[in-house]
């Protein structure tokens, strides 16, 4: 699946994102399941927040780590995301 | 790997939290020990809830509220939000019988995070039979009742030689009721399945048949429903990686309050599983005898202890060990390195033809008394 640049993106209602104090990391829970997080895939999914685009989400993310050049990366980890049914589309009524 | 070492030892990720034994229904393939009937008293309240704060400091996230029946607890709700408020990915696993639409909703502001409702049978008569409950119609209601509250819906139906014809039924009530995940579990023979094994253990040409089916599905409900095969071990050649090794990541506290490193473990004897009215979770975890028996490979004899596979596989099951062979150190008999494979073998023929005079053994209080008296 494609991701539209200009879409806003949000956390599955399925799944939860929180951090874990015990293991020193975000995790994503879902029902009797869980998925570790390293810290670049929880910085991106933390700004899937529904109020957040791919756009936006790269602008948020280069201003943090002072880099640029990132929207592939960050573009593949939200389309593996979209495809594994971790974030969903907010599509307009 | 000792008890000593408790930097090197993972914590906890898993509480299966076994509120009560009391159950309306009396499926005969339920792992509940025989002797369910006869063990002490409920955890109160107020003790659950310092176990679900103990055990979440020590990293605990997942937690599963079971039983037996966990709506038969009154005070469910006042557990969940206590559990919700500590930071855990709250799962209900129910028959669903006594759940209504008002229960869900009780449930759901008191943070519940998921119901996973089990089914028996894609057909009235042999669903109502295998519970001993008139409880079809109902749990239907239930599985779309949780669906219109938001929650995910996870549908569990346990497999065995009763229903296991059925799988295209089964695939078609799930994709019907809208189910997001369902979960395909091949009984497993502990407790009273092992007690009905040879009414319940399938065929091989059964097993093949009906996860050939299953598979096919999968690829039709692809991103709409995820389709969880819990594999049938009896026809493996490999054990299954128990409980993804002994003490690494899952803790079961019994109804009673026994702490154990799986939910059969208590059949296992001489293990003196300590309970949680006496330590703490944190004792529990890093010192007790019971949770260090059998952490790491020092415990392992041949033809573990050699094996290139140990690290996957771990030995596979204690409790199957014990059960099939009467030595929990003892190769999951599973193994084809196992000296005591053929015991599958025998299982699986005696299976083929269960004596007549051995009616299967419905999961209640009487029969429990009686057969552990």
């Amino acid at each position: 699946m494609s991701l539209q640049a200009d879409t806003l993106l949000e956390i599955s209602p399925l799944l939860r994102l929180q951090w874990e104090e015990a293991q020193q990391r975000h995790v994503m829970l879902y029902p009797e399941g869980m998925i570790e997080l390293n810290e670049t895939a929880a910085a991106i999914l933390e700004l899937c927040d529904g109020q957040n685009n791919l756009t936006s989400i790269v602008e948020k993310l280069e201003q943090k780590y002072e880099a640029s050049g990132i929207e592939p990366d960050v573009r593949e980890m939200l389309e593996s995301a979209l495809n594994n049914g971790w974030i969903r589309e907010i599509i307009p009524q | 790997m000792a008890g000593s070492e408790k930097s090197s030892l993972s914590k906890p990720r898993w509480l299966l939290a076994e509120l009560t034994y009391a159950c309306p229904l009396q499926c005969p393939y339920c792992s509940n020990p025989l002797d369910y009937a006869r063990l002490g008293n409920e955890l109160s309240t107020e003790e659950w809830k310092r176990v679900l704060s103990e055990a979440r400091a020590l990293g605990a996230v997942q937690l599963g509220l079971s039983g037996g029946e966990p709506l038969t607890r009154r005070d469910l709700a006042d557990i969940v939000a206590h559990a919700r408020q500590l930071g855990y990915y709250t799962n209900l696993i129910t028959s669903g019988y006594g759940l209504d639409d008002a229960r869900i909703a009780e449930l759901k502001s008191a943070g519940l995070d998921h119901i996973q409702v089990s089914i028996q049978s894609p057909e009235k008569l042999l669903n109502d039979k295998l519970a001993g409950t008139a409880s079809f119609e109902h749990k239907l209601d239930v599985a779309r009742w949780v669906k219109q509250h938001g929650y995910p819906m996870v549908l569990c139906v346990v497999i065995h030689r009763q229903n296991i014809h059925q799988m295209r039924q089964i695939l078609a009530m799930a994709e019907e009721l809208g189910a997001d995940y369902l979960e395909l579990a091949n009984t497993q023979y502990y407790g009273w399945a092992l007690l009905n094994r040879d009414h319940l253990l399938p065929t091989r040409e059964q097993f093949a048949e009906a996860e050939a089916i299953a598979q096919s599905y999968k690829e039709k409900v692809k991103g709409r429903m995820k389709i969880y095969y819990v594999v049938p071990d009896y026809y493996e050649d490999r054990p299954k990686a128990c409980m993804n090794g002994w003490g690494t990541t899952f803790l079961t506290i019994a109804p009673d309050g026994m702490a154990l490193p799986c939910h059969a473990a208590r059949e296992l004897p001489g293990l003196d599983c300590p309970n949680v009215r006496d330590f703490g979770v944190r004792e529990i975890w890093y010192e007790s005898e019971a949770f260090n028996r059998f952490r790491g490979y020092g415990w392992m004899k041949e033809p573990c202890r050699n094996c290139p596979e140990k690290e996957k596989d771990f030995g596979g099951c204690r409790c199957q060990a014990y059960l099939m062979t009467g030595d929990m150190t003892d190769a999951d008999p599973v193994c084809s390195k196992s000296p005591h494979h053929h015991r599958v073998a025998e299982a699986i023929a005696s299976a083929q033809a269960p004596a007549a005079d051995q009616p299967l053994v419905f999961r209640n209080a009487r029969n429990s008394k009686a057969l552990t008296g």
